[in-house]
């Protein structure tokens, strides 16, 4: 086991420099906005732009460039600082972390609540019309954009453009450490379409697997013992049923936590996902570099977090 | 009156394709101590009619008519937690597959621990010893251990005497064992069927044993019922049954099997065809499309199933001293020591 967990982190690290690698490759290689550029303003000089992209170190070669990025991030866990405004990099997703954490820790509550219930209604009270309803609104959940859905909800409930004036709109995210209920109340928009498409896919997940669990053997056997149906269900069926649903939300956490670029933009909330778009936009490398390796750290650690949790979920998995 | 009952047993499953009619009019019945071995190929309706004993085939798509009789209180008329207090503590039940049948996430001294509190107010302690007595009977080594093991850790043969020990820990009064021994070896098929013996002699357990394998039956059963598409085709006590079969499909079930004193080179003789469809069911006798000896009356008309001698009683057209005749042809060769 401790064999398998240190062969899948080394693995993991090799990946994160196989990523860093092509982001910059990418970056590099496809026309972007010159950086010095964007950064000396309108009507620079040619001398001023030299003289930035020397500053930043734009004029050395690639490899060089790629070079001294690597050495900084693994002898001082360094990303580098911002083309943009020499902030580094390090402290703006440190900062904004708690931001993403919120959104993502909101939203993974609010569809594990509706879908869980939902999907296991659904399972029992199979070809019902409840089961109908729901799996049918599932499907238009899951096919529904988060920025389509995001404008939709801003334009019916926010309390600037909203048709009925009811929560913060866009742009009002407060800190829970400024004020809880404010944090609150403008997260919650932006929970529920971020949660809404995860919710009807996990629904229909849960729906699926109870339904395969419900015709297993075991389950015959459970009822043959004269348990109540309820606890068929509870401790027989769910149980089994949902060991795959933990190992997906897991990796659907890791895959927020990079920052969940959508629904941070339409919210205009300033997680990780806000700042990546931000840096794509300015064509901020650094910055670029620093968000895409943050969220392939949050996947790999969730994949890795997942296949060591399965072996305690089921017994059955060895390594 | 007998233990267990059945009278004029019908169920059937509403498909896409059709009606399916498992059971078509089945009466059996066994007695405490007594073994009832059912026997026919798969889709005879077997499977269902054990099932339909134990209230799991009270599905939606199900039409349940006739009677369950445990001492004289009719099973199938019980609402539905009432039949939950009789499924696992009067009557219990044990498959075909026992890994698929054990929970594969928990463990095994919690899969027996949850039959007892299923039905005892116990503690926990005393629930754990009564696993472990159950375990301990049932031979399995170092039981102790055993009860934190998960039932992949275990051999088939002892996955299948951890499903006996958790059928007979409440000590039921029936237990009805569906194929118990298909999926095992052979030479642990032997230990299993020993094992049912002993327990059943000990506890005075009335037995269903439900099977494809007339060898299975010949060791076990006091009885024999023959089934066919969905209904019983001979009846009777097992050595009646064997040694003067009178119904042509026991006939062929006879002469398939292979016997160790025949030469290598005297063929086996499959029952031409396939089982039918219980969706579009033969007319008359269902064997008939089947039956070497089949008659003219055979397609209009379905036999009754009558008495030939006391004790046995066959489904079948055909005049009793041909199916004597006959009867005494087939068994002569394959004759056990």
């Amino acid at each position: 086991m401790l064999r398998y967990v240190v062969r899948r982190i080394v693995w993991g690290a090799f990946l994160l420099v196989v990523v860093s690698a092509l982001t910059f490759v990418i970056f590099t290689v496809f026309p972007s906005a010159d950086p010095a550029a964007l950064r000396a303003g309108r009507q620079a000089t040619p001398e001023l732009i030299a003289q930035i992209r020397h500053n930043l170190g734009l004029d050395k070669p690639l490899y060089t460039q790629y070079w001294l990025f690597l050495k900084g991030i693994v002898l001082h866990f360094d990303l580098g600082y911002s083309y943009q405004n020499s902030v580094s990099v390090e402290s703006q997703i440190f900062t904004r972390l708690p931001v993403t954490l919120s959104l993502t820790a909101g939203a993974f509550v609010i569809w594990m609540v509706v879908a869980i219930p939902i999907g296991v209604i659904s399972a029992i009270r199979r070809r019902s019309l409840l089961d109908r309803a729901t799996m049918g609104a599932a499907l238009v959940a899951i096919s529904a954009p988060v920025y389509f859905l995001g404008l939709i909800a801003l334009f019916l409930f926010s309390n600037d453009i909203g048709v009925v004036h009811l929560l913060p709109g866009a742009g009002s995210y407060t800190p829970f450490s400024v004020s809880p209920w404010r944090w609150f109340t403008a997260l919650l928009m932006p929970w529920c379409v971020l949660a809404a498409a995860f919710a009807a896919f996990y629904a229909r997940m849960v729906r699926g697997n109870l339904i395969d669990t419900m015709g297993e053997d075991y389950i015959r056997t459970a009822r043959a013992k004269g348990l109540s149906e309820r606890r068929v269900v509870a401790r027989h069926g769910l149980r089994a049923a949902l060991t795959p649903v933990v190992t997906m939300a897991g990796l659907d956490i890791g895959i927020l936590l990079g920052g969940a670029i959508l629904t941070e933009t339409v919210f205009n909330i300033p997680g990780i996902g806000r700042y990546a778009y931000d840096s794509i936009i300015n064509s901020d490398l650094p910055a670029i570099e620093g968000t895409v390796l943050f969220g392939a750290f949050f996947i790999i650690a969730a994949n890795i977090f997942v296949d060591i949790l399965y072996a305690f979920l089921d017994p059955r998995v060895r390594y | 009156m007998a233990l267990l009952e059945i009278r004029d047993l019908h169920v059937s499953f509403a498909t896409r394709d059709g009606i399916v009619h498992a059971v078509d009019g089945v009466s059996l019945s066994v007695d405490r101590g007594r073994t009832l071995g059912v026997v026919g190929e798969s889709g005879s309706g077997k499977s269902v009619t054990a099932l339909t004993v134990m209230g799991l085939t009270r599905l939606p798509n199900a039409t349940v008519e006739g009677h369950v009789l445990l001492d004289g209180v009719d099973l199938l008329a019980l609402p539905g937690d009432e039949l939950r207090r009789v499924r696992g503590k009067r009557v219990a039940m044990i498959f075909q597959d026992p890994l698929s049948s054990l929970h594969p996430l928990y463990k095994i001294g919690w899969q027996i621990e949850e039959a007892i509190r299923a039905h005892e107010r116990v503690s926990e302690k005393a629930a754990r010893a009564r696993a472990l007595e159950a375990l301990t009977e049932v031979g399995i080594p170092s039981p102790g251990d055993r009860l934190s093991s998960y039932p992949h850790e275990l051999s088939g043969g002892m996955r299948q005497r951890v499903m006996i020990a958790m059928a007979l820990v409440l000590d039921p009064e029936i237990l009805i064992a569906d194929e118990p021994t298909t999926a095992l070896d052979v030479t642990v098929q032997a230990q299993i069927l020993d094992l049912m013996r002993a327990l059943q002699a000990e506890h005075g357990t009335a037995v269903v044993l439900i099977t494809h394998d007339l060898g299975v039956i010949a060791e076990t059963a006091d009885e024999v019922a023959v089934m066919y598409a969905g209904r019983v085709a001979e009846l009777g006590a097992l050595v009646g049954v064997l040694d003067a079969p009178e119904h042509p499909y026991t006939w062929g079930l006879l002469q398939s099997l292979p016997s160790a004193d025949a030469s290598r080179e005297q063929p086996l003789h499959p029952i031409e065809g396939t089982p039918p469809s219980l969706i579009a069911v033969p007319s008359g006798c269902p064997f008939h499309p089947r039956c070497p000896y089949v008659m003219a009356v055979c397609p209009r008309e379905e036999p009754a199933l009558l008495p030939t001698r006391p004790g046995h009683t066959v489904a079948c057209h055909l005049p009793v001293p041909t199916r004597r005749r006959i009867g005494a042809a087939v068994r002569a060769p394959n004759a056990r020591a």
